[in-house]
């Protein structure tokens, strides 16, 4: 069974060029706005969407997603809400991936295995887990792959070649590799490191390697695209949509704007980087 | 999912850090393998008599361990019932049970090599130990106290500055304790080669829950040998506040296989379980997975976590110990709980009574004992974990007695 994201990266791959992940908070600020955001994504240039959960302890974020969540949740954002968002976004768009992303408590509480159907039945194509370790694999990690969704997993600096087999070993669609040791939108990576970073990666995996955490612009996401299969952006993202939020915390249609054209921006970039690898 | 032999309740943890459901490693990947360094360096340190030989002599030279088992008789005849002892941890130095897992942290973190030190703190008293061990060892110290904390403890803020920490306010969530802990957390994802992360409490990834529950275990076992010389006998009971629970895990696990010991655990019930505002886990929660470890938590129906509410800053939590829920769930340990007002009439009373002005947190194991105790016959032996001292709520007992006036 082939996934959306296997799909889409294998389709970027003889493009021959990196695709571009981008991450935004469901539910931020409110149910209305978010909706028409990621709605927005794939027109722009988003070739594979992270959907955030938002969570009451969101222990690995900087402030940027802390504080999206607090609005999403402010604003009556329940996984349930999360869940009806993706069948909405599904209607209108078939091929691209939707990962969730999150915490686990909120899928525990909600029930694995009703979360996993109704996730599936949503559109849902992946799950990126950040404090589910390969440790705690019967947890969800097994269940979703069984239920067909790819189970995305982070490397980090930290992940060494002993470690990182464990860490690949039950992971799919494509591994993202956190540049940094650090929270969300920390300061910007160096670019050769992480080039150096995910190609140790790929020799122990055939899987996509998507690189996370620092990239604000087109231009440091083209540093990053020249040497990885995908580059993800979040905090940015998320900066750009909060600063369009009036007095009330309200958005409207210059928040998706803000979003769709930094998109657009940094789109560009990683499109820049495939030129300038084919020369 | 472990396998506990039926004839022991002390087996716990098994290899992967459960209790039963409980416990775990519910952590990012970048702290994974600080996470197995620990174990490791913990266990070999737990191996190695050199490092409990030294760790005696400081806890016997620099905390002034064996704590007294002391017995509260006027507490007693007053209540007409229980003989009551107090285990007085607040004693140590630096006023409280929590220097007992400092030292042994602290001490480990030196055998790593580890430069730098951080901690979370509630009522600040893990951040005076924490801060106060790394002065004597000459550790940088970063302690992250909530800023509603920082607000209501003031004293203890003056000394973890005065030891040369960093106070770091958390402006972030509910601004108490959780929030403290998600910002240490924070902190260790970033600084992972350095940093030592000293967790005060019996929760987080495995191993803290069963290393911190042995580094405390020393409360219980001079308990054991002081009831003895004392009694000639085991006590009855046990009773200990629980925020976290490390002071009534230390008090607790190395009498857990004496079945004839009733054991129990207070909650703090802040304005009373009804109420909803409250800081009582499993009294009033139910099992999710925060901090690295799947635990009784208060929560929404959404799996958000909701704010703890109590009047101690120390047992301000949404969670326990995730041996506590174990436990609870075999129905060893009976929980209990106190409100605000049960906990402030039971350190007047003790304060009058006994010359002790207890911490506000075991302040409510003292309101449970004050209804416990006149049941019991005059030969039943009940101990008290007085694991801290008041000094640091004086002034928020006087707001609170100005209010409700």
């Amino acid at each position: 069974m082939t996934t959306r994201i296997e799909k889409r990266f294998a389709e970027l791959k003889d493009e021959g060029r990196a695709a571009l992940v981008t991450f935004v908070m469901s539910g931020d600020p409110d149910y209305e706005t978010s909706i028409a955001v990621i709605k927005a994504l794939p027109k722009a240039g988003a070739d594979v969407i992270e959907l955030g959960m938002p969570f009451t302890d969101p222990m690995a974020d900087g402030p940027s997603i802390q504080a999206a969540g607090v609005r999403a949740l402010k604003g009556g954002q329940t996984l349930k809400k999360t869940l009806q968002m993706v069948r909405e976004f599904r209607k209108g768009e078939a091929n691209t991936p939707i990962v969730l992303m999150g915490y686990y408590n909120p899928i525990y509480i909600y029930g694995v295995d009703k979360f996993l159907v109704d996730a599936k039945e949503a559109g849902v194509d992946g799950l990126i887990v950040v404090d589910l370790p390969p440790e705690e694999d019967e947890e969800l990690c097994l269940p979703a792959l069984k239920a067909g969704l790819n189970f995305i997993r982070l490397a980090t600096p930290t992940t060494d070649d002993k470690r990182l087999p464990a860490v690949l070993n039950n992971t799919s669609g494509f591994v993202y590799y956190v540049s940094i040791t650090g929270i969300t939108g920390s300061a910007a990576p160096d670019a050769a490191k992480v080039s150096a970073a995910v190609a140790r990666i790929k020799r122990h995996t055939k899987l996509p390697v998507a690189v996370g955490f620092g990239v604000k612009n087109a231009d440091s996401a083209r540093a990053i695209a020249a040497g990885a299969d995908g580059v993800v952006v979040g905090s940015a993202l998320i900066d750009a949509l909060k600063k369009t939020l009036d007095g009330n915390g309200k958005g409207g249609p210059a928040t998706v704007k803000a979003v769709a054209d930094l998109v657009a921006d940094i789109a560009s970039g990683v499109k820049a980087a495939r030129k300038v690898a084919a020369e | 999912m472990s396998v506990q032999p039926l004839n022991s309740f002390r087996t716990g943890p098994d290899e992967r850090g459960h209790f039963g459901i409980y416990g775990g490693r519910f952590v990012a990947e970048t702290l994974m393998p600080l996470i197995l360094d620990l174990e490791k360096a913990y266990n070999e340190a737990k191996a190695d008599p050199n490092f409990k030989k030294e760790m005696d002599h400081t806890l016997a030279h620099y905390v002034g361990r064996p704590s007294p088992l002391y017995f509260a008789e006027r507490l007693t005849e007053k209540l007409g019932g229980a003989k009551i002892y107090f285990k007085r941890e607040d004693l140590n130095h630096t006023g409280a049970h929590k220097v007992n897992n400092v030292t042994g942290q602290i001490m480990l973190a030196q055998r790593m090599g580890k430069k730098r030190i951080i901690a979370e703190t509630g009522a600040g008293m893990h951040g005076v130990a924490t801060a106060t061990l790394c002065a004597k060892f000459g550790l940088p110290c970063i302690v992250y106290m909530g800023a509603v904390d920082v607000e209501r403890q003031q004293p203890n803020v003056l000394r973890m500055k005065m030891l040369g920490a960093e106070v770091r306010a958390v402006e972030s969530g509910s601004k108490t304790l959780k929030d403290a802990m998600n910002e240490a957390l924070r902190d260790w994802v970033t600084n992972v080669t350095d940093t030592f992360y000293c967790i005060g409490t019996v929760a987080g990834p495995h191993p803290y829950p069963a290393m911190v529950r042995d580094f405390q275990c020393i409360i219980g076992n001079e308990t054991r040998e002081q009831m003895q010389k004392a009694e000639g006998r085991l006590p009855d009971s046990l009773v200990a506040c629980i925020g976290g629970g490390s002071n009534a895990m230390g008090l607790f696990h190395p009498f857990l296989d004496d079945r004839s010991v009733d054991i129990y655990g207070v909650e703090a019930a802040g304005h009373g379980i009804p109420s909803g505002q409250h800081a009582a886990s499993v009294t009033g929660g139910r099992p999710g997975v925060l901090h690295g470890n799947r635990t009784y938590l208060l929560m929404d129906d959404d799996g958000q976590i909701i704010e703890a509410h109590s009047i101690s800053a120390g047992l301000d939590y949404p969670g326990i110990g995730p041996e506590h829920s174990w436990l609870g769930d075999m129905g060893r340990i009976k929980f209990l709980s106190a409100t605000d007002q049960e906990a402030v009439a039971a350190f007047q009373l003790c304060s009058q009574l006994e010359g002790i002005i207890p911490a506000l947190e075991p302040a409510h194991a003292l309101a449970r004992v004050f209804d416990l105790a006149p049941k019991m016959p005059k030969d039943h032996l009940m101990v008290v974990n007085l694991s801290g001292r008041g000094d640091k709520d004086l002034a928020s007992v006087q707001t609170w007695l100005e209010a409700h006036k």
